[in-house]
């Protein structure tokens, strides 16, 4: 008898979990319904316009501009973290003596677990200015230096996710090519990377969710300017950028302002989310099976 | 490879070149991939190097001590403190039964029919998106769902429920004292005054009301003064909160901030406490059914026990990132200049990561340099708060099989 009960309990915490999903689901695609059925907005709008300017006089509200500037700052962030990240680790999986690991292991735990407005300080205050020294023109927010500090972020994510996935490349494969003459390089290039290739990209795609749902750094560093634009140089501002912008500023009066910030959010999610589920899809299914 | 003899001379040429320069790709990509592992080592050194010289200099005891002020030298991170504190303490509260309960669910009871492993793996999926949904959706979220509960509680300054508070509407009176006049809620209109009526001294001492007639005489003895009002005295609503203060809707208040935040770190405890739980040999379990256990009972003194230096480990990590957090507290409390620390669960609060934002935010650079201080207690704080678990994990550790 005690056992169903607690049986009953364990179950409803795991039912917790799908009701926040739900949850989450709810309100945003809710709220953003209410937006989109205020009079000053319109469905056409918001994808094809590439001007925002909710908090402005001349209210537009095309998505465009917000993640245009979110793609700016994730692809500089995914050019520093991508590369760097996949060499450490595989330095880390196939190359490293006991003594570097040591060092380095630690070192980007660190690197992972220090908060995001302490990356977002760096930023402003220290690569901003010598980024100004080798190009004067560099406006104090633009989206290069949050890039880079976002980039750096995620480096220990990629780093980590990546070394697991090359781990779990059986030694024998492994061996096999070293007995075939390979060098450690021939190995880890032409044998370990690409079995491990699955767990690889399902990284990569983390990495990329996590580094469009950024919110402190950006909000410190990139800037309030919505515009698309191709060079990170500029000074834009991201969807999550514009959520700091909005919950700053007044939104007492439940106004079009309030509610953009539903659909903005909305949009982040769907993003992040169908990363996530692919990342996880790919990793599920393309997992090469070696026992 | 280089052993092998090979007798034409064009092959063996042709091999010597093909191997010395694949040794020598290799040579070269171990060195660049050390470089490019060592940078990660540069960059947290030049990171850190870069806090400790801004901030060193405003660290010291006053800090910690210190509210937030309008000047770089007296500014301090004390409210902020308190309000991490709080809200992270109750977040643990929230999180640590509501995932290893999660946990316990999703690897001791594996359920046998199709139908309920399809559900069983489809909360697993669904935990793992928890993990990677942005800390911001979970503050928008929890703005609606715990500040504004979907309106479902009235609004935020009629609430549809109080408890803990008493409700007065402050006059004061022409020399300046203030006079408290108890009224129903906060929507209250100003109270009709009549002479005799009870009133209340800002100190809490009860007194009968004395009302002269607008063009006065007002007495002399202060004592009398103290209880005086004319008709034409103005004020405002004054809200006296106890301690246990509580209030639905729930506001922009600590409790909401740390619901929030104990949705933001629950599935990180889940994956955490999952694999502690894994980590437990299944000989232990296998020997306390074969001596007659029920799967709880197994799973209260056998398992979990076993498994606690895991979960308390994955409960350090869910807790860490709790503490770093600022955006979802931010979307909670709004960007607020804090004078005061919160009284009750239901004030208004900041946490040291939002406290640094405010700083860096600002365009006087003193202050960016109180936010590396800032930063440097917060970091400080994450550090002790890891070595703690690292210790606990090593005392804790026994061999399980």
């Amino acid at each position: 008898m005690r056992e169903s009960g607690i049986f009953g309990i364990l179950a409803a915490s795991g039912a917790f979990s799908i009701l926040v999903t739900a949850a989450i689901i709810g309100v945003l695609f809710g709220e953003s319904y209410h937006f989109f059925s205020m009079p000053e907005v319109t469905l056409s709008d918001f994808f094809l316009d590439t001007h925002w300017s909710p908090l402005s006089e001349d209210k537009r509200f095309g998505i465009w501009a917000l993640v245009s500037g979110t793609m700016v700052v994730t692809v500089v962030a995914m050019a520093v973290a991508l590369p760097l990240g996949l060499v450490t680790a595989i330095y880390l999986s196939e190359y490293a003596p006991r003594r570097v690991r040591d060092i380095l292991k630690p070192t980007l735990e660190v690197l992972a677990g220090i908060p995001t407005v302490v990356y977002g300080y760096f930023a402003l205050r220290f690569i901003t200015p010598k980024l100004q020294l080798l190009d004067s023109s560099i406006p104090i927010y633009n989206a290069l230096s949050a890039g880079i500090a976002v980039g750096i972020l995620c480096l220990p994510i990629v780093t980590s996710l990546t070394e697991d996935a090359l781990r779990a490349v059986p030694r024998s494969l492994r061996e096999g090519a070293y007995g075939l003459g390979g060098t450690r390089f021939d190995v880890s290039l032409k044998i370990v990377v690409p079995a491990a290739l699955s767990g690889i990209i399902s990284a990569f795609l983390l990495a990329i969710a996590r580094a469009i749902g950024e919110t402190m750094i950006v909000a410190l560093a990139a800037g309030l300017r919505p515009q698309v634009v191709l060079d990170p140089r500029n000074e834009v501002q991201t969807m999550t950028g514009y959520m700091v912008q909005v919950i700053g500023g007044d939104v007492s009066n439940f106004g079009v302002e309030y509610y953009s910030l539903y659909a903005v959010a909305a949009t982040l999610f769907v993003i992040t989310f169908s990363l996530t589920v692919v990342g996880e899809v790919i990793r599920r299914r393309f997992r090469e099976v070696y026992s | 490879m280089s052993n092998t003899i090979i007798h034409d001379p064009e092959r063996r040429r042709a091999a010597a070149r093909s191997t010395s320069g694949r040794r020598l790709l290799n040579k070269l990509f171990a060195g660049f991939s050390l470089a490019i592992a060592l940078l990660s080592v540069l960059v947290l050194m030049v990171l850190l190097a870069a806090i400790v010289k801004s901030g060193a200099k405003h660290l010291d005891l006053s800090f910690l001590s210190s509210d937030p002020n309008t000047e770089p030298e007296k500014a301090g991170i004390r409210i902020a403190l308190i309000g991490t504190v709080l809200v992270c303490g109750m977040c643990a509260l929230f999180t640590l039964p509501l995932g290893v309960a999660t946990a316990i669910f999703l690897d001791e009871y594996r359920p046998r029919n199709p139908f309920m492993r399809k559900l069983h793996s489809f909360v697993q999926l669904n935990i793992s998106n928890l993990a990677g949904v942005p800390s911001v959706v979970y503050g928008i979220l929890g703005l609606t769902a715990f500040v504004y509960m979907f309106g479902l509680f009235g609004k935020l300054d009629d609430p549809a429920f109080e408890i803990g508070v008493s409700h007065y509407y402050q006059f004061v009176n022409d020399e300046g004292l203030a006079v408290l006049v108890p009224i129903e809620g906060q929507q209250a209109e100003r109270p009709e005054l009549v002479d005799g009526m009870t009133a209340y001294l800002p100190s809490g001492k009860s007194v009968k009301l004395n009302l002269v007639p607008a063009s006065g005489p007002w007495p002399d003895d202060k004592p009398t003064l103290r209880r005086t009002l004319s008709p034409k005295s103005k004020g405002g609503y004054l809200g006296k909160k106890s301690w246990y203060y509580l209030r639905l809707p729930l506001g922009r208040s600590v409790l909401a901030g740390a619901l929030t935040l104990s949705l933001v770190v629950l599935p990180i405890q889940i994956i955490a406490a999952q694999e502690a739980l894994r980590g437990v040999p299944s000989s232990l379990r296998e020997g306390a059914y074969g001596l007659g256990a029920t799967q709880w009972q197994a799973i209260r003194k056998v398992t979990l026990p076993s498994a606690v230096p895991g979960i308390m480990t994955g409960s350090i990590i869910a807790m860490s990132r709790a503490i770093g957090e600022a955006a979802p507290v931010m979307m909670i409390s709004g960007a607020v200049l804090m004078s005061h620390a919160p009284g009750n669960l239901m004030a208004d609060f900041t946490v040291m990561p939002l406290q640094i934002y405010e700083w860096t935010s600002r365009p006087n650079a003193e202050f960016h340099d109180v936010a590396a201080t800032g930063i440097m207690v917060l970091l400080l704080v994450l550090l002790s708060f890891n070595a703690v678990a690292v210790v606990i994990r090593q005392k804790l550790r026994t061999p399980l099989s």
